[in-house]
């Protein structure tokens, strides 16, 4: 018996028929599958091809591409598509307002300072991401309050300056209280000295008060925190009362700041003054998205965390706001914002700050919904396992949960910042004119009123909307996808 | 070893009064109180001194006064000599029927642009697709304005009106539609029709009932000719009652276009670019949910051997309701809070005239503040009601 043959080896697979491979396999299964699919594809096909024919037609084959005049783009012997001369006339107007020509490059740069702060921002493997995020949301809208308003460019820094020191001279009073608290003896005695010498300082404060200089606050801190470090170098454990030193360090530096800030001859190196009427285009459509996008974040986290504390005050007055501010539609905020607001306040402020402060608010609310969703992804272990390790709220919060849950909701809150870039084209109903606005107003002007500049405008600032809210949601995709990858290990 | 020595612990390590959480919680709430009322304080005294000098009077008492500005659409009777607060009426009627109907026919238009985006035709989806793409990211003023400035204001006259559909015309006027007229004797028919629909709703509960207790449901040859039944019945209401309905379609003359119901521009305007916006939305939240329904219930459904439609129908589209509801419920408020932006066009909507009252009185504060509670109790209104249709259709877990 002998045998013929063995297969040595597995046989390789038999190609599959040529109608369910590559293209041919596509076209069958995915576009001719059935007589009804079959009609569907054609009639799919041919209103695919009539819109993208017709917008090329439109963009580039019929448009119209140099003139001065609405002439150039009417008295044409065919149908004119689109009139681009109309934007390239238009073009300062749509992206500046009304910005003075010659101060023009400031917002350029303001602009270009953003973007390189903003892209390695979001680049998830670029470096220095802590120094990064301080340099764009710390210190560019110093820089830029500073070269798109005008004035002096040095005072903002100092004012500025001089804010973060008061906070921290705050700040390191409140340790020095707590570390206070922890001893025993004449509890009373010191808080009430360091107490005194703040109403004293306040008090003293007045002698050098003036119309443009006011140091009452960091005379009060300082004072106190001078108290507070005699108490110290009184205590026999003195190294155990560093704060109150620290505190005073603090209270100088922001007095000298504040002083030097209203000093006249830091006036000088300036800008030429742009009021923020004269503001307009593009330009201010960035200006009140990313100001919405800078300040919902802060404002949403603590209403976040004051919805979900046990103080019951508190937590109602989170809910009130926010469920107030969602149930009602954004033009109504700011018509409270634009007319409501001065009615409360004992001097009006500028128009587009109350617009920011009614945009932030809108925008705020919302935020606190998409960090709770974060917060309550959150489990209770995390808060039990923070409090058996003896941290306190702040640093439970601040340490081990916000990050766990702002890591969550990141691409909600990136999906946030579109509907917020869509949502500043109201502004342009409270009289700012913002990208639409300007778009209006352009419109209107009677050297070009003509059908198809109508329709140039809008394909215009269409692009551009459409460019910005997609690149935004693309990256937004990606993250999301990058973070769920993360979670997975 | 003494005795004493816990209690002298528990002396010098006594909690402090501002360690103690519950202290802490009612101080905190206090200063809370305290900082709120000295903001409300000095808000209500600047609001007193900003009004005294603008010699406004702050109260509703405005609203009795007579308006005296034409408004360019009512649906409930107006005249100029009528009060403020008779105006307001006015525009939260026409704010109520923009979000109807955007309401209704971006409900219809999303749910076919959502099936269309998971067709397995290749053309349909991405057709679906790029629609929702650029919808979506272009803001809804954008595209109010669009359709407002650039279409509709650059329709031709009413004498060469756009023919859709041989009753529907298109001109610079706004949208021209069929309108129903009813004569007397339309009672008749609709109590007919009221008849008939309960006889078959009756029909078919006695008919599901039966299949439920005995396994055999009513043939197909039944069902078919009951219905005929029907119409044969309702048509013949009709012809005997004297044809009490009917429709006035728009006559095309020399000048203009006669017969028929008118919508204005703006309003046509704002309700085909709100529908279109918030149909990309629905489209979005009906592909979500119909995603969100597993895999293995289509399979499921496939060896079962149901065919394709039946498989949407009696087994996707009821799972997927439970997504797509409690999403559609924030769609739906987000309709009626965009439908606030009728203003840029000058629809004279909620906004639009209570702008109008602002300026004409200067009461800021009264109207803004009944703006929103207007607006938070269709909100309100609309969760509730989203709400208790959620719980009905909701998953029962025993």
């Amino acid at each position: 018996m002998t045998i013929a043959f063995v297969q040595g080896e597995p046989l390789s697979p038999m190609r599959p028929p040529n109608m369910d491979v590559g293209p041919l396999r596509w076209l069958r299964r995915e576009v001719f599958s059935s007589p009804m699919q079959g009609i569907a594809t054609a009639a799919g096909a041919y209103v695919a091809y009539l819109l993208i024919s017709s917008f090329i037609d439109f963009a580039i084959v019929r448009a119209v591409w140099q003139g001065s005049s609405r002439a150039a783009c009417s008295d044409v012997p065919y149908q004119v598509g689109a009139c681009w001369p109309f934007i390239w006339a238009k073009l300062g107007q749509l992206t500046y307002g009304f910005y003075p020509a010659d101060e023009r490059w400031r917002v350029n740069l303001v602009f270009v300072a953003a973007l390189i702060l903003l892209i390695p921002l979001s680049m998830p493997r670029a470096p220095y991401k802590l120094p990064n995020a301080i340099a764009f949301f710390g210190v560019l809208p110093v820089f830029a309050y500073g070269f798109l308003y005008g004035g002096s460019i040095i005072t903002p820094w100092l004012s500025v300056t001089s804010v973060v020191f008061t906070v921290a001279a705050v700040i390191s009073l409140a340790l020095h209280a707590m570390r206070l608290n922890e001893q025993a003896n004449l509890q009373p005695l010191r808080f009430g000295a360091i107490a005194v010498a703040m109403v004293l300082g306040y008090a003293l404060s007045g002698v050098l008060n003036s119309p443009r200089f006011a140091p009452g606050m960091e005379f009060a801190l300082l004072s106190g925190a001078g108290a507070a470090t005699f108490e110290a170098l009184l205590d026999r454990r003195a190294s155990r009362m560093k704060w109150g030193a620290y505190g005073l360090l603090a209270a100088a530096i922001a007095l000298t700041f504040a002083a030097a800030a209203n000093a006249p001859f830091l006036e000088e190196p300036s800008l030429r003054v742009v009021p923020t009427s004269q503001w307009g285009g593009l330009f201010v459509t960035l200006v009140v998205a990313t100001t919405g996008i800078v300040a919902s974040l802060p404002i949403g986290i603590v209403l976040a965390l004051a919805r979900r504390s046990d103080a019951t005050v508190l937590r109602f007055a989170a809910i009130t706001f926010i469920e107030v501010v969602r149930g009602v539609p954004l033009i109504t905020i700011l018509f409270f914002a634009t007319y409501m607001l001065p009615l409360f306040l004992e001097r009006s402020p500028d128009a587009m700050v109350r617009v920011l402060v009614g945009i932030s608010l809108f925008a705020g609310a919302y935020m606190a919904e998409t960090v709770r969703g974060g917060l309550q992804a959150i489990g209770s272990g995390q808060h039990e396992a923070a409090a058996a390790l003896g941290l306190n709220y702040g640093q439970a919060t601040g340490l081990i949960v916000l990050p766990q849950a702002l890591r969550l909701v990141i691409p909600g809150i990136v999906n946030s910042f579109i509907g917020l870039v869509k949502e500043t084209t109201l502004v342009s109903i409270v009289a700012i004119f913002d990208l639409l606005g300007g778009l209006r107003s352009a419109f209107a002007d009677p050297n070009w009123t003509a059908p198809s500049t109508l329709y140039t405008g809008f394909a215009y600032a269409g692009m551009i909307y459409f460019v910005l809210c997609f690149m935004i949601s693309t990256y937004s995709k990606r993250l999301e996808e990058r973070l769920r990858v993360d979670h997975r290990t | 070893m003494t005795p004493d020595a816990p209690a002298r612990r528990d002396e010098t390590h006594r909690t402090a009064l501002v360690n103690d959480p519950k202290v802490r919680r009612i101080a905190l709430q206090a200063l809370l109180i305290i900082l709120l009322s000295f903001a409300a304080y000095s808000a209500v005294k600047n609001v007193a001194t900003n009004l005294a000098n603008q010699r406004i009077s702050s109260g509703f008492g405005f609203l009795s006064q007579t308006a005296g500005f034409g408004i360019s659409q009512a649906l409930i009777p107006w005249s100029e000599t009528m009060t403020y607060a008779r105006a307001y009426m006015v525009g939260l009627v026409n704010t109520m029927l923009v979000s109807a109907v955007a309401i209704l026919l971006s409900t219809i238009f999303g749910f076919a642009v959502g099936i269309a985006r998971l067709a397995p035709n290749f053309i349909i989806s991405q057709l679906a697709r790029w629609y929702v793409e650029l919808v979506r990211n272009l803001p809804l003023l954008f595209q109010i304005l669009f359709w407002y400035l650039a279409i509709l204001a650059a329709m031709p006259p009413p004498r060469s009106a756009l023919n859709i559909l041989g009753s529907v015309f298109l001109s610079q006027r706004g949208l021209t539609l069929p309108q129903p007229v009813i004569q007397p004797g339309a009672a008749i028919l609709g109590v007919a029709a009221l008849a008939v629909l309960a006889a078959a709703v009756m029909i078919v509960r006695w008919s599901r009932l039966r299949r439920e207790r005995t396994g055999f449901g009513m043939p197909r040859r039944v069902s078919l000719g009951l219905s005929a039944l029907a119409i044969a019945s309702l048509v013949a209401v009709f012809l005997l009652a004297g044809a009490p309905l009917q429709l006035d379609a728009p006559q095309q003359g020399r000048f203009n276009l006669s017969g028929g119901v008118t919508m204005m521009p703006e309003f046509a305007a704002f309700a085909i670019a709100l529908t279109f916006y918030s149909a990309a939305n629905i489209g979005e939240i009906v592909r979500a949910g119909i995603q969100g329904v597993g895999k293995g219930q289509t399979e499921a459904g496939r060896s079962l051997g149901l065919r394709a439609g039946s498989i949407l129908r009696l087994i996707t589209i009821p799972q997927a309701m439970r997504i797509i509801i409690p999403m559609l419920t924030s769609m739906y408020l987000n309709i009626v809070k965009n439908s606030s932006l009728g203003v840029s066009i000058g629809y004279p909507d909620l906004v639009s005239v209570g702008g109008t009252i602002l300026n004409n009185t200067g009461q800021a504060i009264e109207v803004i503040a009944m703006w929103m509670a207007t607006y938070l109790t269709i909100s309100i209104a609309t969760s509730l009601f989203m709400n208790w249709y959620n719980a009905r259709i909701a998953l029962v877990s025993r």
